[in-house]
Protein backbone atom coordinates (compact mmCIF):
# COMPACT_ATOMS: atom_id res chain seq x y z
CA UNK A 1 0.00 0.00 0.00
CA UNK A 2 1.19 3.05 -0.78
CA UNK A 3 0.38 6.86 1.01
CA UNK A 4 -1.95 7.88 -1.87
CA UNK A 5 -3.95 4.19 -1.78
CA UNK A 6 -4.11 4.81 2.42
CA UNK A 7 -5.21 8.64 2.03
CA UNK A 8 -7.73 7.49 -1.04
CA UNK A 9 -9.63 4.82 1.63
CA UNK A 10 -9.70 7.78 4.19
CA UNK A 11 -11.59 9.61 1.49
CA UNK A 12 -14.05 6.71 0.98
CA UNK A 13 -14.40 6.26 4.65
CA UNK A 14 -17.04 7.72 6.79
CA UNK A 15 -13.94 9.74 8.19
CA UNK A 16 -14.00 11.86 5.21
CA UNK A 17 -15.80 14.44 6.38
CA UNK A 18 -13.25 15.32 9.30
CA UNK A 19 -10.56 15.44 6.27
CA UNK A 20 -10.17 19.42 5.61
CA UNK A 21 -7.30 19.54 2.98
CA UNK A 22 -3.90 17.73 1.98
CA UNK A 23 -1.13 18.67 1.42
CA UNK A 24 2.90 17.09 -0.20
CA UNK A 25 6.02 17.67 0.79
CA UNK A 26 9.32 16.37 -0.49
CA UNK A 27 6.94 12.91 -0.61
CA UNK A 28 5.06 13.43 2.33
CA UNK A 29 2.05 13.69 2.93
CA UNK A 30 0.15 15.93 5.84
CA UNK A 31 -3.39 15.71 6.02
CA UNK A 32 -5.44 18.42 8.44
CA UNK A 33 -8.17 17.44 10.28
CA UNK A 34 -10.93 18.50 12.25
CA UNK A 35 -9.85 18.13 15.95
CA UNK A 36 -13.26 16.89 17.44
CA UNK A 37 -12.77 14.04 14.83
CA UNK A 38 -8.96 13.18 15.78
CA UNK A 39 -9.63 10.28 17.64
CA UNK A 40 -11.78 8.31 15.15
CA UNK A 41 -9.79 8.80 12.50
CA UNK A 42 -6.82 8.29 14.29
CA UNK A 43 -8.18 4.72 15.43
CA UNK A 44 -8.92 4.28 11.88
CA UNK A 45 -5.68 4.81 10.52
CA UNK A 46 -4.23 2.41 13.38
CA UNK A 47 -6.80 -0.42 12.64
CA UNK A 48 -7.32 0.01 9.23
CA UNK A 49 -4.40 1.09 7.26
CA UNK A 50 -1.77 -0.18 9.88
CA UNK A 51 0.09 3.25 11.40
CA UNK A 52 0.78 1.07 13.94
CA UNK A 53 3.56 3.27 15.37
CA UNK A 54 2.92 7.08 16.31
CA UNK A 55 6.68 8.66 15.79
CA UNK A 56 6.13 12.15 17.54
CA UNK A 57 4.10 14.94 18.55
CA UNK A 58 4.58 18.18 17.64
CA UNK A 59 2.90 21.96 18.75
CA UNK A 60 3.12 24.84 16.57
CA UNK A 61 2.51 28.16 18.28
CA UNK A 62 1.20 30.62 15.39
CA UNK A 63 1.55 33.43 17.54
CA UNK A 64 -0.72 36.38 16.54
CA UNK A 65 -2.14 34.66 14.19
CA UNK A 66 -6.00 32.38 14.39
CA UNK A 67 -6.49 29.57 15.67
CA UNK A 68 -3.07 30.43 17.91
CA UNK A 69 -2.06 26.35 18.45
CA UNK A 70 -1.51 23.89 16.03
CA UNK A 71 -0.67 19.85 17.05
CA UNK A 72 1.41 17.52 14.42
CA UNK A 73 1.15 13.94 14.83
CA UNK A 74 3.88 11.88 12.79
CA UNK A 75 2.19 8.32 11.98
CA UNK A 76 4.17 5.35 10.86
CA UNK A 77 3.45 2.06 9.51
CA UNK A 78 5.93 -0.55 10.66
CA UNK A 79 4.74 -2.90 8.20
CA UNK A 80 4.39 -1.06 5.03
CA UNK A 81 7.03 1.62 5.99
CA UNK A 82 4.13 4.65 5.13
CA UNK A 83 4.85 8.12 6.76
CA UNK A 84 1.64 10.28 7.53
CA UNK A 85 1.45 13.57 8.92
CA UNK A 86 -1.63 14.62 10.92
CA UNK A 87 -2.38 18.41 11.51
CA UNK A 88 -4.91 19.66 13.51
CA UNK A 89 -5.67 23.11 14.66
CA UNK A 90 -6.64 23.87 18.55
CA UNK A 91 -9.54 26.29 18.42
CA UNK A 92 -9.64 28.20 21.69
CA UNK A 93 -6.22 30.42 22.47
CA UNK A 94 -7.35 30.75 26.20
CA UNK A 95 -8.20 27.54 27.28
CA UNK A 96 -6.46 25.39 24.36
CA UNK A 97 -8.29 21.49 24.69
CA UNK A 98 -7.26 18.60 22.55
CA UNK A 99 -8.76 14.94 22.80
CA UNK A 100 -5.96 12.79 23.97
CA UNK A 101 -4.93 9.87 21.78
CA UNK A 102 -3.51 7.76 24.55
CA UNK A 103 -5.94 5.05 24.22
CA UNK A 104 -4.63 4.54 20.78
CA UNK A 105 -1.12 4.82 21.05
CA UNK A 106 0.24 4.07 24.75
CA UNK A 107 3.03 6.21 23.50
CA UNK A 108 1.21 9.17 23.08
CA UNK A 109 1.00 9.96 27.02
CA UNK A 110 4.66 11.14 27.15
CA UNK A 111 4.65 13.11 23.81
CA UNK A 112 1.07 14.59 25.24
CA UNK A 113 2.59 15.16 28.36
CA UNK A 114 5.68 17.19 26.84
CA UNK A 115 3.23 19.38 24.68
CA UNK A 116 1.05 20.23 28.08
CA UNK A 117 4.53 21.41 29.67
CA UNK A 118 6.37 22.93 27.03
CA UNK A 119 3.19 24.83 25.28
CA UNK A 120 0.32 24.44 28.10
CA UNK A 121 -2.06 22.63 25.67
CA UNK A 122 -4.57 20.47 28.27
CA UNK A 123 -5.53 16.78 26.61
CA UNK A 124 -8.80 15.81 27.45
CA UNK A 125 -8.76 12.11 28.87
CA UNK A 126 -4.90 11.80 29.43
CA UNK A 127 -4.71 9.50 32.02
CA UNK A 128 -2.01 11.46 34.06
CA UNK A 129 -1.32 15.12 32.46
CA UNK A 130 1.64 16.04 34.68
CA UNK A 131 4.51 17.91 33.50
CA UNK A 132 7.29 15.85 32.08
CA UNK A 133 10.34 18.08 31.43
CA UNK A 134 9.78 21.05 34.39
CA UNK A 135 8.67 20.34 37.52
CA UNK A 136 4.89 20.39 38.99
CA UNK A 137 4.32 24.17 39.98
CA UNK A 138 6.36 25.91 37.05
CA UNK A 139 4.20 28.70 36.28
CA UNK A 140 5.01 29.04 32.59
CA UNK A 141 4.83 27.13 29.28
CA UNK A 142 8.44 28.04 27.80
CA UNK A 143 7.77 27.38 24.11
CA UNK A 144 4.64 29.45 23.62
CA UNK A 145 6.74 32.65 21.57
CA UNK A 146 5.51 35.13 24.55
CA UNK A 147 7.70 33.62 26.42
CA UNK A 148 10.91 35.53 26.43
CA UNK A 149 14.24 33.23 25.65
CA UNK A 150 16.15 34.16 28.84
CA UNK A 151 13.64 32.86 31.08
CA UNK A 152 11.26 34.69 33.59
CA UNK A 153 11.94 34.06 37.35
CA UNK A 154 10.34 32.28 39.61
CA UNK A 155 10.06 30.72 42.84
CA UNK A 156 8.79 27.71 44.23
CA UNK A 157 10.21 27.32 48.32
CA UNK A 158 12.28 24.58 48.58
CA UNK A 159 11.06 22.67 45.33
CA UNK A 160 12.80 24.74 42.57
CA UNK A 161 13.67 28.10 41.44
CA UNK A 162 14.34 29.75 38.06
CA UNK A 163 16.03 33.01 37.25
CA UNK A 164 16.27 35.02 33.85
CA UNK A 165 19.50 33.85 32.02
CA UNK A 166 21.74 36.84 30.70
CA UNK A 167 22.05 36.83 26.92
CA UNK A 168 24.20 39.48 26.53
CA UNK A 169 23.32 40.37 23.14
CA UNK A 170 21.74 36.64 22.83
CA UNK A 171 23.14 33.32 22.63
CA UNK A 172 24.69 32.13 19.25
CA UNK A 173 23.45 35.37 17.23
CA UNK A 174 24.77 35.80 14.28
CA UNK A 175 25.26 39.27 13.45
CA UNK A 176 24.80 40.26 9.53
CA UNK A 177 28.29 41.19 8.50
CA UNK A 178 31.08 40.48 6.11
CA UNK A 179 33.73 39.64 8.85
CA UNK A 180 34.94 36.50 9.47
CA UNK A 181 33.25 33.78 11.86
CA UNK A 182 35.35 35.10 15.02
CA UNK A 183 33.96 38.69 14.29
CA UNK A 184 30.28 37.41 12.90
CA UNK A 185 29.80 35.56 16.46
CA UNK A 186 31.64 37.05 19.15
CA UNK A 187 32.57 35.37 21.90
CA UNK A 188 30.65 37.71 24.54
CA UNK A 189 28.75 40.69 23.78
CA UNK A 190 26.46 43.34 25.01
CA UNK A 191 23.25 44.27 23.40
CA UNK A 192 24.23 47.42 21.36
CA UNK A 193 27.75 46.63 21.52
CA UNK A 194 29.85 47.51 18.14
CA UNK A 195 30.78 44.55 16.65
CA UNK A 196 34.70 44.50 16.73
CA UNK A 197 35.96 44.48 12.93
CA UNK A 198 38.92 44.53 13.16
CA UNK A 199 39.84 42.18 16.14
CA UNK A 200 39.91 38.67 15.86
CA UNK A 201 41.78 38.16 12.52
CA UNK A 202 43.18 34.80 13.79
CA UNK A 203 41.28 33.34 10.78
CA UNK A 204 41.97 34.42 7.15
CA UNK B 1 82.95 5.29 53.50
CA UNK B 2 80.64 8.24 54.06
CA UNK B 3 76.49 7.20 53.31
CA UNK B 4 74.96 10.67 51.65
CA UNK B 5 71.13 10.87 52.95
CA UNK B 6 68.52 12.85 52.47
CA UNK B 7 68.06 15.92 54.23
CA UNK B 8 67.22 16.37 57.45
CA UNK B 9 67.58 12.80 58.02
CA UNK B 10 68.54 11.77 61.58
CA UNK B 11 69.28 8.25 62.33
CA UNK B 12 68.60 8.81 65.36
CA UNK B 13 65.24 9.56 65.68
CA UNK B 14 64.15 8.98 61.88
CA UNK B 15 61.12 6.77 62.00
CA UNK B 16 59.80 7.89 65.54
CA UNK B 17 59.64 11.77 65.52
CA UNK B 18 58.29 14.25 62.72
CA UNK B 19 58.75 18.00 63.45
CA UNK B 20 55.76 19.89 61.57
CA UNK B 21 53.10 22.57 61.79
CA UNK B 22 50.04 21.24 62.70
CA UNK B 23 47.69 23.26 59.43
CA UNK B 24 50.85 21.69 57.63
CA UNK B 25 50.32 17.91 58.11
CA UNK B 26 46.41 18.12 58.40
CA UNK B 27 46.29 19.89 54.89
CA UNK B 28 48.59 17.73 53.68
CA UNK B 29 46.80 14.65 54.68
CA UNK B 30 43.78 16.12 53.23
CA UNK B 31 44.76 17.54 50.22
CA UNK B 32 46.19 13.53 49.15
CA UNK B 33 43.31 11.84 49.91
CA UNK B 34 40.47 13.99 48.53
CA UNK B 35 37.29 11.47 47.61
CA UNK B 36 35.00 13.30 44.97
CA UNK B 37 31.31 13.01 44.85
CA UNK B 38 31.14 12.89 41.10
CA UNK B 39 28.40 14.99 40.31
CA UNK B 40 27.64 13.73 36.50
CA UNK B 41 25.28 15.51 34.61
CA UNK B 42 26.28 15.43 31.33
CA UNK B 43 28.95 14.77 28.73
CA UNK B 44 31.51 16.07 31.24
CA UNK B 45 30.97 12.77 33.32
CA UNK B 46 32.26 11.13 30.80
CA UNK B 47 35.37 13.11 30.79
CA UNK B 48 35.13 12.53 34.26
CA UNK B 49 34.96 9.08 34.11
CA UNK B 50 38.12 8.95 31.49
CA UNK B 51 39.90 10.78 34.37
CA UNK B 52 39.97 8.24 36.78
CA UNK B 53 40.56 5.10 34.15
CA UNK B 54 43.84 3.96 33.91
CA UNK B 55 45.12 6.08 31.27
CA UNK B 56 44.87 9.65 32.87
CA UNK B 57 44.76 7.77 36.55
CA UNK B 58 43.87 10.65 39.08
CA UNK B 59 44.65 7.98 41.92
CA UNK B 60 47.77 9.13 41.50
CA UNK B 61 46.92 12.61 43.11
CA UNK B 62 44.71 10.20 45.47
CA UNK B 63 41.12 10.87 44.46
CA UNK B 64 40.59 8.25 43.20
CA UNK B 65 37.71 7.34 45.75
CA UNK B 66 34.76 8.09 43.64
CA UNK B 67 32.13 8.43 46.54
CA UNK B 68 28.30 8.26 45.67
CA UNK B 69 27.61 9.19 49.04
CA UNK B 70 28.07 12.93 49.77
CA UNK B 71 28.50 11.38 53.43
CA UNK B 72 31.78 10.18 52.47
CA UNK B 73 33.02 12.96 50.00
CA UNK B 74 35.50 15.05 50.51
CA UNK B 75 34.98 17.40 47.00
CA UNK B 76 32.01 17.77 44.64
CA UNK B 77 32.99 17.67 41.14
CA UNK B 78 30.08 19.36 39.68
CA UNK B 79 30.29 17.89 35.83
CA UNK B 80 27.82 18.75 33.70
CA UNK B 81 24.74 21.45 32.59
CA UNK B 82 23.12 21.56 36.12
CA UNK B 83 19.32 22.73 35.16
CA UNK B 84 17.16 24.36 37.51
CA UNK B 85 15.33 21.12 38.08
CA UNK B 86 18.36 19.69 39.63
CA UNK B 87 19.98 22.68 41.21
CA UNK B 88 18.50 22.05 44.79
CA UNK B 89 19.06 18.10 44.55
CA UNK B 90 22.52 19.45 44.01
CA UNK B 91 22.34 21.61 46.80
CA UNK B 92 21.06 19.48 49.11
CA UNK B 93 23.70 16.91 48.29
CA UNK B 94 26.13 19.13 49.05
CA UNK B 95 24.72 19.81 51.98
CA UNK B 96 24.93 16.43 53.18
CA UNK B 97 28.49 16.10 52.33
CA UNK B 98 30.16 17.08 55.78
CA UNK B 99 32.93 19.10 56.29
CA UNK B 100 35.66 20.28 55.45
CA UNK B 101 34.51 19.80 51.54
CA UNK B 102 35.10 21.27 48.53
CA UNK B 103 34.22 22.25 44.97
CA UNK B 104 35.16 21.64 41.52
CA UNK B 105 33.00 23.45 39.02
CA UNK B 106 34.15 21.34 35.59
CA UNK B 107 33.33 22.74 32.70
CA UNK B 108 31.58 25.03 30.41
CA UNK B 109 28.11 24.59 31.93
CA UNK B 110 29.01 23.86 35.55
CA UNK B 111 30.84 27.03 35.90
CA UNK B 112 28.58 29.69 33.76
CA UNK B 113 25.71 27.97 31.94
CA UNK B 114 27.91 27.59 29.11
CA UNK B 115 26.13 27.79 26.11
CA UNK B 116 22.74 27.22 27.42
CA UNK B 117 21.52 30.83 28.03
CA UNK B 118 18.18 29.17 28.72
CA UNK B 119 15.24 29.60 30.96
CA UNK B 120 16.03 25.66 31.88
CA UNK B 121 19.78 25.81 33.12
CA UNK B 122 21.54 27.21 36.09
CA UNK B 123 23.52 29.65 34.96
CA UNK B 124 26.88 28.52 36.87
CA UNK B 125 26.65 26.46 40.32
CA UNK B 126 28.17 29.05 41.77
CA UNK B 127 24.71 31.27 42.27
CA UNK B 128 24.15 27.85 44.76
CA UNK B 129 27.26 26.64 46.33
CA UNK B 130 31.04 28.01 46.88
CA UNK B 131 33.17 26.60 44.19
CA UNK B 132 37.11 26.59 44.93
CA UNK B 133 38.09 25.93 41.37
CA UNK B 134 36.35 26.01 37.86
CA UNK B 135 37.73 23.82 34.84
CA UNK B 136 37.56 25.44 31.65
CA UNK B 137 36.38 23.69 28.67
CA UNK B 138 33.66 21.86 26.86
CA UNK B 139 34.25 19.04 28.50
CA UNK B 140 37.61 19.68 29.69
CA UNK B 141 40.32 17.04 28.88
CA UNK B 142 41.10 14.96 32.08
CA UNK B 143 44.37 16.90 32.06
CA UNK B 144 41.86 19.56 32.45
CA UNK B 145 40.75 18.41 35.60
CA UNK B 146 43.46 16.62 36.92
CA UNK B 147 45.09 20.57 36.55
CA UNK B 148 42.12 21.43 38.61
CA UNK B 149 42.36 19.03 41.31
CA UNK B 150 45.99 19.69 41.83
CA UNK B 151 45.42 23.47 42.28
CA UNK B 152 42.82 22.05 44.97
CA UNK B 153 45.43 20.67 46.61
CA UNK B 154 47.45 24.03 46.71
CA UNK B 155 44.79 25.40 48.14
CA UNK B 156 43.85 23.39 50.63
CA UNK B 157 47.74 23.10 51.61
CA UNK B 158 47.18 27.22 52.44
CA UNK B 159 43.97 26.63 54.42
CA UNK B 160 43.94 27.34 58.46
CA UNK B 161 42.83 23.30 58.89
CA UNK B 162 41.33 23.61 61.74
CA UNK B 163 40.58 27.46 62.33
CA UNK B 164 37.94 27.38 59.59
CA UNK B 165 36.08 24.51 60.26
CA UNK B 166 33.17 25.06 62.40
CA UNK B 167 33.37 28.15 61.84
CA UNK B 168 29.50 28.57 61.35
CA UNK B 169 28.79 26.44 64.76
CA UNK B 170 31.16 28.55 66.27
CA UNK B 171 29.96 32.18 65.10
CA UNK B 172 26.20 30.21 66.09
CA UNK B 173 27.49 29.86 69.40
Amino acid sequence: MTVEQALARLRESPHSEAMLSEAEFRGEKSLSVKIESLPGLCKFCRDELGFDYLIDIASIDHFGDYPRYEIVYELYSMASGLHLRLKTLVPDEDNPVAPTVTGIWPTADWHEREVYDMMGIRFDGHPDLRRILMWDGYPFFPLRKDFPLEGKRSEMAEVAFTDVAPLAGGPFVTAPTDGTTQVREPRARRAGDDLPRDKFVAEP
Amino acid sequence: MRQTGPVAYDSKIEGNVIITRLDAAINWMRSNSLWPMPMGLACCAIELMAASSSRYDISRFGAEVMRFSPRQSDVMIVAGTVTYKMALAVKRIWEQMPEPKWCIAMGACASSGGMYRSYAVLQGIDHLLPVDVYVSGCPPRPEALLDGLIKLQKKIMTEHSVRDQKKALAEAV
